[in-house]
C-alpha cells in the first residue's frame, strides 16, 4: 500500500504539489493525467525521493517517512521499495540489457552473480528480449530500451512501479510494444502508478484515473466515470483537448 | 657535410637503452601520483566542496600557468634554500614531484569534464534503484568518464614521458642526461641526439598502439 499524506513540493516560491493526499492499494493500477507542468512527474519523483518533498508524509508498505526529516537511510530504504521507469529510458549505457536488469540485484540486494543473472534472464524472457541479453543500449531500438527500463524496474521487486510518461519519447512504431508490456504487468496485478498521455491505456487498464491540475488532485474515479462524466470543468476541458489530439 | 657515423649510432643504442627504464619509471610514477591527485581535485571541483574548491582552483591555475622547468628548479634549488630539511630532495624526487603537480593540474580539468559529461538521467536511474553515491560513482559514472577521458589522459602521459627529459637539468642521468654525456664525449652531437629522439619516438608510438587498443575495448558498448 502507498499512502501520501498532505505531500507538498515547492521550488522556491513556486508550489508544484499542494498538499496531495493519495492512497493506492496493493495491486491497484492508477493512471495520472493532466496538463503539462502541473506536477504529475514531480509527484512520481517525490515518491522515489528523486525530489525531496517539502512537507508531508509518505508510506510505502511498512515504512513511513516524514518528508521534511527523512534521513539518508530512510531515503535509500524508500527508493529501494519503489521503482522508476523514465521517459527517456535512462539505461546504463556501459552495461548490457542483462546487466542493466541485474545491477540492482547485484549491488543493492547483494545477490551472488549467478543468481542475479539467472533472475535477470527470467525477466528478459518476460519482456521478450532474451535474444538481446548481451546487447548494449546503443544497439537497441527505443522500444527495446524502454522494455529493458521496465525490466530493470521489475527486478527491484518493488511495492510499486512508477511510470513517468514511458511512451512519450518513443517513435510511434514502438509505443504498442511498451504499452503491451505494461498491460501484461497490470494483468499480473503489479501495483502501478502511471503518468501518461495515452488515454486508451488509461481507459482500458486503469482501476482509477486521477486528474491533476495546479499541483492538486482535481478529480478521481474509475476510468469510465472520468472519461464519460467528468464533473470538473477543468477535467472536461483537458479531456476535450487531449482526445481531439489523440484522434488525429 | 660529414657523413653520419652509423657505427657509432648503432653502438650507442644499447648504451642509451640502459637509461630508458629510469625515464619510464619517472613518467610512470609521475602519472600514477598525478592521476590520484587529479581524481581528488576533480571530485572536489564537481562537488564544489567549500574552501577545498577555491584552493584547488588556485593550485590548478598556478601549475598550469607556469613552465614545468621553472617548477622543477623551484622544487630542486628553491625549496631547500627556504627549508634546510628539504636538502634531502634529490633530482629524481624533485622530478617526480614536479611532473605530478604539473600534470595533475591539467588532468584534473579533463577528468572533471568527463564526470560532468555523464548523462544526468543515468545518475537518477542509479539513485532510483537505491544505489548509494559511492556505488553510483564506482559502477556507473567513473567507468563512463574513463572512456571519455582516456584519449586526453594518454596524451598527457605521452607528454609526460617527453617532459622527463627536463630531469637532466637537475643532474638526473635518464635517457636525455645519458645522451648529453655521450655526445659531449664523442662530439658526435647529431648522431647521439637523433638516436635519443628515435628511442623516444618508438616508445610513444608503442603507447599510441596501446591507446588504440584500450579505446576499442572501452567503445565496445557504444557501437551500433
Amino acid at each position: 500500500m502507498i499512502k501520501l499524506t498532505s505531500l507538498s513540493k515547492h521550488f522556491g516560491d513556486t508550489v508544484v504539489l499542494d498538499r496531495i493526499d493519495l492512497t493506492i492499494e496493493k495491486g491497484e493500477i492508477v493512471v495520472i493525467i493532466g496538463p503539462s507542468g502541473t506536477g504529475k512527474s514531480t509527484l512520481l519523483r517525490c515518491i522515489n525521493f528523486l525530489e525531496q518533498p517539502t512537507a508531508g508524509t509518505l508510506t510505502v508498505g511498512d515504512l513511513t517517512v516524514d518528508a521534511t526529516r527523512a534521513s539518508r537511510a530512510e531515503i535509500l530504504a524508500m527508493r529501494r521499495r519503489t521503482a522508476f521507469v523514465f521517459q527517456n529510458y535512462a539505461l546504463f549505457t556501459n552495461k548490457t540489457a542483462l546487466q542493466n536488469i541485474a545491477e540492482r540485484l547485484l549491488v543493492v540486494d547483494r545477490w551472488p552473480k549467478d543468481k542475479a543473472h539467472r533472475r535477470a534472464g527470467e525477466i528478459l524472457a518476460q519482456i521478450g528480449l532474451t535474444d538481446k541479453a548481451d546487447a548494449y543500449p546503443a544497439s537497441m531500438s527505443g522500444g527495446q530500451q524502454q522494455r529493458v527500463g521496465i525490466g530493470r524496474a521489475m527486478a527491484a521487486g518493488a511495492e510499486v512501479i512508477l511510470f513517468d510518461e514511458p511512451t512519450s519519447s518513443l517513435d510511434p512504431e514502438w509505443v504498442e510494444e511498451v504499452l503491451g508490456l505494461m498491460k501484461q504487468l497490470a494483468a499480473e496485478r503489479q501495483t502501478m502508478l502511471v503518468v501518461t498521455h495515452e488515454m486508451s491505456f488509461a481507459r482500458d487498464v486503469a482501476d482509477r484515473v486521477i486528474f491533476i491540475d495546479g499541483g492538486r488532485i482535481v478529480e478521481q474515479g474509475p476510468p469510465g466515470e472520468i472519461f464519460s462524466h467528468p464533473r470538473d470543468p477543468r477535467t472536461r476541458d483537458f479531456l476535450k483537448k487531449i482526445l481531439a489530439s489523440n484522434a488525429v | 657535410m660529414d657523413v653520419l657515423n652509423v657505427d657509432y649510432m648503432l653502438g650507442l643504442v644499447p648504451v642509451l637503452l640502459r637509461y630508458l627504464p629510469l625515464t619510464l619509471q619517472l613518467a610512470g610514477a609521475g602519472m600514477l601520483f598525478a592521476l590520484v591527485l587529479a581524481c581528488l581535485f576533480a571530485v572536489v571541483r564537481v562537488l564544489r566542496i567549500p574552501v577545498l574548491n577555491q584552493l584547488t582552483i588556485v593550485f590548478i591555475s598556478f601549475f598550469r600557468g607556469t613552465p614545468l622547468l621553472v617548477q622543477l628548479f623551484l622544487f630542486y634549488y628553491g625549496l631547500p634554500q627556504l627549508f634546510s630539511a628539504l636538502t634531502v630532495i634529490d633530482g629524481i624526487t624533485a622530478t617526480v614531484m614536479g611532473l605530478t603537480l604539473h600534470f595533475s593540474a591539467y588532468m584534473a580539468e579533463s577528468i572533471r569534464a568527463a564526470i560532468v559529461g555523464v548523462d544526468r538521467s543515468q545518475t537518477e536511474a542509479a539513485l532510483s534503484i537505491g544505489m548509494t553515491n559511492s556505488q553510483l560513482m564506482r559502477r556507473i559514472v567513473l567507468p563512463q568518464a574513463t572512456r571519455v577521458a582516456l584519449p586526453t589522459l594518454m596524451n598527457y602521459f605521452i607528454d609526460m614521458i617527453k617532459a622527463t627529459s627536463l630531469a637532466f637539468t637537475l643532474g638526473v642521468t635518464e635517457l636525455m642526461g645519458a645522451t648529453q654525456k655521450e655526445a659531449a664525449g664523442s662530439f658526435l652531437y647529431f648522431e647521439a641526439f637523433i638516436v635519443a629522439a628515435i628511442i623516444y619516438w618508438i616508445v610513444v608510438e608503442l603507447l599510441s598502439k596501446l591507446q588504440n587498443h584500450l579505446e576499442t575495448r572501452l567503445n565496445k558498448a557504444y557501437n551500433r
